[in-house]
């Protein structure tokens, strides 16, 4: 008895276990399941979509460190969150910004500050952000560089060509030229749906392949890093959307409803990427799960409103940052059910 | 038809491998006991013996002062060599009676009664009440309150809680293996008491052995079903079990009464079973003595007022590097800071940590709105939130996130991948707002 006496013992507040997950392990899990596109991407659009990816990813690294010791902020880099976030923002980038006439360079660069600095630790770093990060420096280096974000490499020249021929994305072609157009540009459309399915097509360099993507994602999934609620109800959304309001007469032009093809809708553009990676970021999504179906109804929704009505041909981003301001009023709506509640106790909640 | 379950809950792993095939035996009962006046939720007792006096096994020490209160009895026979404030388990001064032992064991009346079936629900409840009783998963509630409800609340169901959802503890795995015919008579008993013809005993599926032997104690009786639970954390949670048995969902600040439940651990019925036939009071309990850092996990049939540090002892002492003792289970067992405190009645278990499987809790990470913590708790609240708002000291505001609904249950903080101390949250905005 005499010797347990000495014992210094811990004394904290239950519980005494935790599981070993941690913040850290799902920031790297999802940045591995992001490989496969991430190597699709690489595959399609060579060197240069590795040196723009690296750049974003040290960039933000780099800026993460920066401002952590400016402010005197323990350093939290180990957590692989301003890896992941540079990972996102460099496959949202085009590849063809790797270029030294015109020098465009520097734009990843910026782009990683206004992610990191601006939009994540500015407003309280990690957990705090309104906006999903990585979206806002895409955002912000397409409104101000309008022209070199949307130079559009060819895919599948070869691996070490720093001259690519430049062409336009499927939905941009879509947008000014047609289904017709587009169609014709591939073949046939089966060709579309495979080079669409494959990332054999111009793009961002992360969001071209949507096979690797749903690999990817189906990948958290079966983690149970995310749920199946934002990823399906976008997508169905947007699938929807397409096929009601996305058919046009091949001769007038007119709006036919009813008539879309949503298969092309979902497997181009960023939808893929946006459904299963960026709409998915816990931080700017609502929590409750059943919020979360309209989060993602309102992103399918605003996305095809902007792809086929807006100045756009992608949608995808604007949509997912307009659905993050409303996150944290959605959470409040769906107010998780108490164990035994009645019903009627929802009047009582409005003041 | 699948096992019976709730909503949410979390799958820690329950360890009880190192307890669970050690048979109850009897801890060697201390030199000195000391007996707190208050073991229970409710008003303290008031000793009812000086200094010097000779005590018998089993003679009121303490009285009630008040309904919800409970009577505590020597647990030795010996002499009251002190009456004053010692500190109890969480380190609060309570005041005790300090007992020597002088190894006599000599009891007080203690009479045989077969047809204790036979007797009145009145006479039942006097027992169960003069016995001390309270709830011994761990609350200890007086449970003498719970078999008085009010006329309007009709209670029709009497459910036996042996789900032992707490990793590690195995005390009521083990009662039920070792004296299921027992526990059977205390749910009688109970159902007497209250008049009613439906008894339900919950155990969860990870014990099979002991699912086994309470319906084959049961046998023969059609008024007693035992049903099988999904192994899920916390089950054993009232509300859980009433809604996993049941079906019955209790609603939010609402009692077990409230849905015509009486919940029971498998401990309080033995108790019950005991008095209502020898009249013997609550002055033991079984307690796992157990965790990485014990050299001799065991199943202790314990005096009340043993030292916890005499437990340790009994199980062979620590192993090296012990650097966190509990007292109940690893969800909502409460660390102690000194070994030189008392067994009590609602002591369930004692589990002793080793430094490596510590979880520190002094480095916290912000929420991350991962929406784990939202998925899994049984009571559906938004523990993120709570916990968010706590921080930020809105305590006016957590409550409008039904915080009094939560019963730190610690499946938020066990699940939390930034390991937020939820719990510490939750309990700080209680301090803080009149619920």
């Amino acid at each position: 008895m005499e010797a347990t006496k000495k014992e210094q013992l811990i004394v904290s507040v239950s519980p005494h276990v935790r599981s070993d997950e941690t913040t850290s392990r799902i920031m790297w899990t999802v940045s591995i399941a992001l490989m496969p596109a991430l190597l699709a991407g690489f595959y399609f659009f060579g060197l240069k979509a590795i040196f723009i990816t690296a750049l974003c990813v040290a960039s933000c690294v780099v800026f993460e460190l920066w401002y952590l010791k400016t402010v005197g902020k323990k350093s939290v880099v180990g957590d692989g969150s301003a890896f992941l976030t540079g990972l996102l923002l460099g496959m949202n980038m085009p590849a063809s910004l790797w270029s030294f006439s015109p020098f465009t360079i520097h734009v990843p660069v910026i782009a990683s500050f206004v992610t990191i600095v601006i939009t994540k630790q500015l407003f309280g770093g990690l957990g705090f952000n309104v906006f999903n990060p990585a979206l806002i420096g895409r955002a912000f280096a397409l409104l101000s560089w309008p022209k070199a974000m949307t130079i559009w490499n060819e895919p599948a020249v070869a691996f070490f060509a720093m001259d690519a021929k430049t062409t336009a994305t499927p939905l941009g072609i879509l947008k000014e030229e047609g289904l017709a157009k587009l169609i014709e540009v591939f073949g046939d459309k089966m060709n579309l749906y495979m080079h669409l399915l494959s990332g054999n097509r111009a793009g961002s360099i992360g969001e071209v392949s949507a096979i690797a993507l749903i690999i990817g994602g189906l990948f958290l999934l079966y983690k149970k890093y995310i749920t199946w609620h934002i990823p399906v109800s976008f997508l169905a959304t947007a699938a929807v959307m397409a096929w009601v309001f996305g058919g046009k007469d091949p001769v007038t032009g007119k709006m036919v409803l009813m008539t879309g093809d949503p298969i092309i809708h979902l497997i181009s553009g960023g939808m893929m990427l946006g459904a299963w990676f960026m709409a998915t970021d816990y931080v700017t999504s609502p929590s409750v799960r059943n919020g979360q179906i309209l989060f993602g109804i309102g992103c399918g929704f605003l996305t095809m409103i902007i792809r086929l009505k807006g100045g756009f041909p992608e949608g995808v981003m604007f949509a997912i940052l307009i659905m993050n301001c409303f996150a944290p009023l959605i959470d409040r709506s769906f107010k998780a059910k108490v164990f035994g509640a009645v019903k009627q106790e929802k009047a009582k909640e409005t003041k | 038809m699948g096992t019976a379950t709730f909503r949410g809950g979390i799958h820690p792993s329950d360890k009880k491998e190192l307890a669970a095939n050690s048979p109850i035996t009897d801890a060697k009962a201390s030199k000195i006991v000391v007996i707190p006046l208050s073991q229970h939720i409710g008003a303290p007792c008031n000793p009812v013996v000086t200094i010097g006096q000779e005590v018998k096994k089993g003679q009121v020490v303490g009285e009630p002062s008040a309904f919800v209160s409970s009577p505590v009895h020597a647990s030795v026979s010996g002499k009251v060599v002190a009456i004053g404030e010692f500190p109890n388990a969480m380190g609060r001064m309570i005041n005790s009676i300090i007992i020597e032992n002088d190894g006599k064991e000599e009891w007080t009346q203690l009479k045989d009664n077969p047809d204790y079936l036979g007797l009145s629900p009145e006479e039942l409840k006097e027992k169960v009440k003069a016995a001390g009783i309270v709830g011994m998963g761990g609350a200890a509630f007086p449970t003498v309150v719970k078999l008085s409800p009010p006329k309007e609340k009709p209670i029709d169901a009497v459910l036996i809680n042996g789900a032992e959802c707490e990793p590690y503890l195995t005390a009521d795995y083990r009662l039920m293996i070792e004296k299921p015919k027992e526990v059977v008579e205390g749910l009688k008993v109970l159902m007497k008491i209250l008049g009613v013809q439906k008894g339900y005993i919950g155990i969860e599926d990870n014990k099979p052995e002991a699912i086994a032997k309470m319906i084959e104690a049961a046998a023969g009786d059609a008024s007693i079903s035992v049903i099988t639970c999904e192994v899920k954390y916390p089950q054993g949670a009232e509300k859980m079990l009433i809604k996993a048995v049941l079906g019955r969902e209790v609603p939010p600040r609402a009692l077990p009464m409230d849905v015509g439940v009486v919940v029971q651990n498998v401990g309080t019925a033995l108790a019950i079973y005991e008095a209502a036939r020898y009249g013997k009071p609550l002055i033991e309990r079984v307690v796992t003595v157990t965790g990485e850092g014990i050299n001799q996990p065991k199943n202790l049939n314990v005096r009340i007022g043993t030292k916890i540090a005499d437990l340790i002892e009994a199980c062979g002492g620590f192993k090296d590097g012990v650097a966190k003792v509990i007292s109940g289970g690893p969800m909502m067992g409460f660390a102690l800071s000194s070994l030189d405190v008392a067994v009590t009645k609602g002591t369930s278990g004692i589990l002793v940590m080793p430094e490596d499987i510590v979880a520190h809790g002094e480095e916290f990470g912000p929420c991350i709105r991962c929406g784990r913590c939202i998925d899994i708790c049984p009571m559906g609240l938004m523990p993120s939130m709570l916990s968010v708002l706590s921080e930020r000291g809105f305590y006016e505001e957590a409550k409008e996130y039904n915080l009094f609904d939560c019963f730190e249950c610690g499946s938020c903080a066990f699940v939390c991948p930034s390991k937020r101390p939820i719990v510490q949250f939750v309990r700080l905005a209680k301090s803080m707002v009149k619920p």
